[in-house]
């Protein structure tokens, strides 16, 4: 193989390459340019990305750690922190789903672990081609399998997340995994290598193998044919060793034995050894042969760069080695001392003594960055272009209602999250299948909520508003469930940021990101980049994924959607200017994805979302749901198919919404900023008292066994949990005909 | 009164019975799965888990641990044993329990709240229920089908020894056991969770009151 071959092969372009020569003023070997090729790759060096992510505002009185260490840190009072980060396991679950879903749970449970976090909660958002296809239904099957399979075993509670359906995601499916852990706010762990010279570097957890030996290179490439054969490019998750490698993690800590923890991820050894140099500015040596190896013959570059699961790296006090390695013995974890801290910058592999490898480790850390053109890209004006009197109106709503219902991106989700262990560690106060999952900090009256939102369909047709709409749908659920948003962490997934609609999507929706996190007051505190997600068939919808994090001062004033009693009063509370154009409605009844969505109005979001929080926390509203997808008709047969309670709308009160409107797109139309509540008769005065100045409308009343809005639509509760009670892992037809 | 939870490697439910221990009123203290002692309890809970990664058979490896051999002298001797979910596992395996739970007959991990109806109140883990009582309790498992041979079945059902009884049978047990004890009453088997009940805070606290039935029925030995 040639030298261009090689390096090709790893995955550097010839400019790269070239930069390497100057660098290091001499070829580098296999070793070093694996370094190189790891450590440059868009996953662990955010080449293309780390002008944007710039843009990012990421303070905030809660903030405790912001971007650049394993996770974001934020304050929650009396002491208490969370810590949380959201992944992508993209690639390696596009060719062995179980295993890519399963080390993507392992792997962000590790970046938790490393702040000194015990984690306490899981979510998931995944996106999956349709399910009319054999390829996409195994894809969904076995990444929730893989899911609960790492999840339910390690017991980390998985209580949200969410999943949806969408050609745009055939064959290159996205698993994006968030963790979430608490931890005393004073004892914070940083993988910084500092308190330098002499320090020891101790490997522990489970033995290293030869799988995924460039994973992070394979990670940052497009899926093609090829793919499959890079098979073995895949890791292999252990949980019953993760969970070892928690408990031991958490032990040493408590026990102040370490100066530094780091999660070895992409990249193995080397990645760790060299970012932790990087931080601490100080050298790293490993002595390749001292690590505990699971199978022979593995070369010294194998070994650290091996991207076996459930490792950890830690910095040691030579005298405290011995204790370290004594407890993780307890927890039948490996564990040995393999390199030292060095005061000279590099990281250098040693086999045996002979030094086989050596490079500065602030040249690994400092990836080349790619600074692209944004224009424009013609398609947008294409699909923008949309005319809804160009549709047929339905004739039959209850038809469309039923419809809407059933379909895999509107349906119940309890045949996924019935597949998660969402109680264990008794800390779950409101469970899977609400707006937000709520969590308990034990001891303590505090708690915090945290959810999921994507954007994918409306970053398609509008990035930048789609960037912004992901935000505020997180804003909205967390505000529903009575929390105080704080920060979020998010997954960039993206096509390749080399072709002009790819790095227009990206640069786009990174700005509509921004703008909301910037008005709505949650800086990003952690998060990862996903680029090259394309197959042969082209990219996928350019798709930011937000995991938002909120806190409660009483986490028993907290609200679900359900309706809760007969004779409440049904409110609409804010915007109401309902669009087809990007709806539900329009992808699922008439079969298209056009139309460009209404951009989010953020001070309205804001603004409303915070006194919808406000209800909550007063005591004067338990019952609060967001409406999204499927608009507002869609939202109003979830609260009552979720407290098995109809309700009949009010016809004239209603009126005013109606006229003017195409019946389809009051009922089904999108907007944002906009919510629903219901109050008992006696509080009804004390809620029309703290909506002065705000848009409301009552709309109707909650009671007996129909739902119907008179004229319109006029179901039972048992018709609309029929069609929303599907098993999405039923074997499924191909979703029927659309209206035209 | 002090109640012990074992911990085998891969146990993960262990913090939620020493929790559901304290919130009852009684000491927990924890026994690792390597000290072979009970270090003095009154009773012991196996808690739920995946102990050893499960990766033979739930509870098959856990079975030889250290704090086995005692525990086994413990409920030979009458000692107050529950065993929840992989608890209830291993205490199969172990053979002070008969049967064996096989994968659910849906053939998937399954996590939701159940009905179940208390059948028995006269072992020392029920005795604050009232018989025929409904108790909704979360159920997390992929392996919780019960089986035993027919002759074992009416044994059971005829000793009084079904314990807990599935309204909604989420796993294709046999005649809908969600729960069992040994002849001698003492050692019961649960594959629901109540420890994840046992919290107003979460809900509900209907699983307490297993938790307080040992310490009321210890009280009523004394």
């Amino acid at each position: 193989m040639s030298i261009q071959e090689t390096y090709a092969s790893l995955g550097l372009s010839d400019s790269e390459y070239d930069r390497i020569l100057e660098l290091m003023g001499r070829a580098p070997n296999y070793l070093e340019l694996s370094l190189f090729s790891v450590m440059w790759s868009e996953h662990c060096g955010y080449k293309n990305s780390r002008p944007l992510l710039r843009r990012f505002p990421n303070t905030g009185p809660r903030v405790l750690q912001g971007p650049g260490e394993n996770a974001g840190v934020i304050e929650v009072g009396e002491g208490w922190a969370l810590a949380f980060k959201m992944e992508s396991h993209n690639h390696p679950s596009a060719v062995e789903p179980y295993e890519g879903a399963a080390t993507g749970v392992g792997g962000i449970i590790r970046d938790v672990i490393a702040m000194g976090a015990r984690p306490v909660a899981l979510l998931n958002a995944l996106r999956f081609g349709p399910l009319d296809d054999e390829r996409n239904r195994y894809l969904f099957r076995e990444v929730v399998r893989g899911i609960g399979g790492y999840g339910n075993a390690i017991g980390v509670p998985t209580v949200g997340g969410e999943v949806e359906f969408s050609p745009a995601y055939s064959g290159n499916p996205l698993v994006n995994a968030m963790c979430v852990g608490i931890i005393r706010a004073d004892e914070v762990v940083r993988a910084k290598a500092e308190a330098g010279e002499g320090n020891l570097v101790v490997l522990f957890g489970a033995k290293t193998g030869r799988d995924g030996i460039h994973g992070a290179t394979f990670a940052s490439d497009e899926l093609t044919e090829e793919s499959e054969a890079k098979r073995s490019n895949v890791q292999v998750g252990d949980p019953f060793a993760g969970k070892m490698l928690i408990e031991c993690s958490l032990r040493l800590l408590e026990r102040d034995l370490l100066v530094a923890l780091q999660d070895l991820g992409a990249a193995g050894i080397a990645s760790s050894a060299s970012e932790m140099a990087a931080r601490g500015e100080v050298g790293i040596e490993i002595d390749a042969e001292r690590v505990p190896l699971r199978e022979e013959g593995m070369e010294a570059w194998e070994v650290v760069i091996s991207e076996s699961q459930e490792r950890m790296l830690a910095v040691v006090e030579p005298e405290k080695a011995e204790e370290v390695l004594k407890i993780c013995g307890r927890y039948e974890l490996d564990a040995a001392v393999v390199g030292r801290v060095t005061s000279d910058g590099d990281l250098r592999v040693l086999d045996n003594g002979d030094t086989i490898g050596s490079v500065p480790a602030q040249y690994l850390a400092d990836a080349p960055v790619y600074e692209r053109e944004v224009r424009r890209p013609a398609y947008l004006d294409e699909v923008q272009n949309f005319d809804p009197d160009d549709l047929l109106v339905p004739e039959d709503y209850n038809e469309v209602l039923l419809r809407m219902l059933a379909h895999p991106n509107l349906c119940s989700r309890s045949s996924v999250y019935e597949q998660y262990d969402s109680e264990v560690g008794s800390d779950t106060v409101v469970r899977p299948g609400a707006d937000a999952a709520v969590m308990r900090i034990k001891g303590t009256k505090l708690g915090f909520a945290v959810t999921t939102d994507v954007s994918g369909r409306h970053c398609y047709l509008d990035p930048r508003g789609g960037g912004a709409a992901a935000v505020a749908e997180a804003y909205r659920n967390l505000s529903c469930v009575g929390a105080e948003p704080v920060a979020i962490t998010d997954c960039l997934n993206f096509g390749s940021p080399e072709k002009l609609d790819g790095y227009y999507g990206l640069s786009e929706a990174v700005d509509g990101l921004v703008e909301a996190c910037e008005v709505l007051g949650t800086p990003v505190v952690s998060g990862n980049v996903s680029l090259f997600n394309e197959t042969e068939q082209g990219a996928i919808y350019p798709t930011p994924a937000v995991g938002m994090v909120g806190v409660f001062d009483d986490v028993c004033r907290h609200a679900t959607s359900g309706f809760k009693r007969e004779g409440d009063m049904v409110v609409h509370l804010g915007d109401y200017r309902p669009t087809l154009a990007g709806s539900d409605y329009l992808e699922i009844v008439h079969g298209k994805v056009v139309g460009r969505p209404e951009a989010p109005r953020l001070s309205h979001e804001k603004e409303y979302a915070d006194l919808v929080r406000l209800l909550v926390a007063e005591g004067i509203v338990d019952t609060a749901h967001d409406v999204s997808g499927g608009g507002l008709a869609v939202a109003l047969a979830e609260m009552s198919v979720a407290g098995g309670i109809g309700m009949v709308v009010d016809r004239v009160e209603v009126e005013p919404m109606l006229r003017g409107r195409r019946r389809d797109e009051a009922l089904f139309g999108e907007c944002g900023a906009h919510f629903v509540v219901a109050v008992p008769e006696e509080r009804w005065e004390d809620l029309q008292e703290a909506l002065a100045g705000i848009p409301y409308d009552q709309i109707g009343r909650t009671g007996g066994d129909r739902f119907a809005i008179p004229g319109l639509l006029d179901l039972t509760v048992d018709d609309l949990r029929a069609a929303y009670d599907r098993d999405l892992f039923e074997r499924h037809a191909p979703e029927g005909g659309h209206l035209g | 009164m002090r109640i012990g939870v074992t911990v085998f490697p891969g146990s993960n439910c262990d913090r939620d019975a020493l929790h559901a221990i304290e919130r009852a009123g009684a000491t927990p203290v924890e026994l690792w799965h390597a000290d072979p002692e009970l270090k003095g309890v009154d009773a012991v809970v196996v808690p739920g888990g995946f102990s050893y990664g499960d990766y033979l058979r739930p509870g098959a490896i856990a079975r030889f641990s250290k704090v086995m051999g005692p525990l086994e002298e413990f409920a030979k001797g009458g000692g107050p044993v529950l065993g929840v979910c992989n608890g209830f596992q291993v205490l199969l395996e172990a053979h002070l329990l008969p049967g064996a739970l096989l994968r659910n007959t849906g053939m998937r991990f399954v996590s939701r709240r159940v009905r179940t109806r208390i059948e028995k109140t006269d072992t020392p883990w029920t005795t604050l229920f009232d018989g025929g009582e409904e108790l909704t309790l979360p159920v997390a498992h992929n392996e919780g089908n019960y089986y035993a041979d027919e002759g074992t079945i009416r044994t059971l059902e005829e000793e009084g020894q079904v314990v807990l009884r599935y309204l909604d049978n989420p796993n294709g047990s046999a005649n809908d056991i969600a729960g069992i004890c040994n002849e001698a009453r003492n050692v019961v088997g649960l594959m629901p969770h109540p420890e994840r009940v046992s919290d107003p805070a979460l809900g509900s606290e209907e699983g307490l009151r297993v938790f307080k039935s040992v310490l009321a029925a210890a009280g009523a030995r004394v």
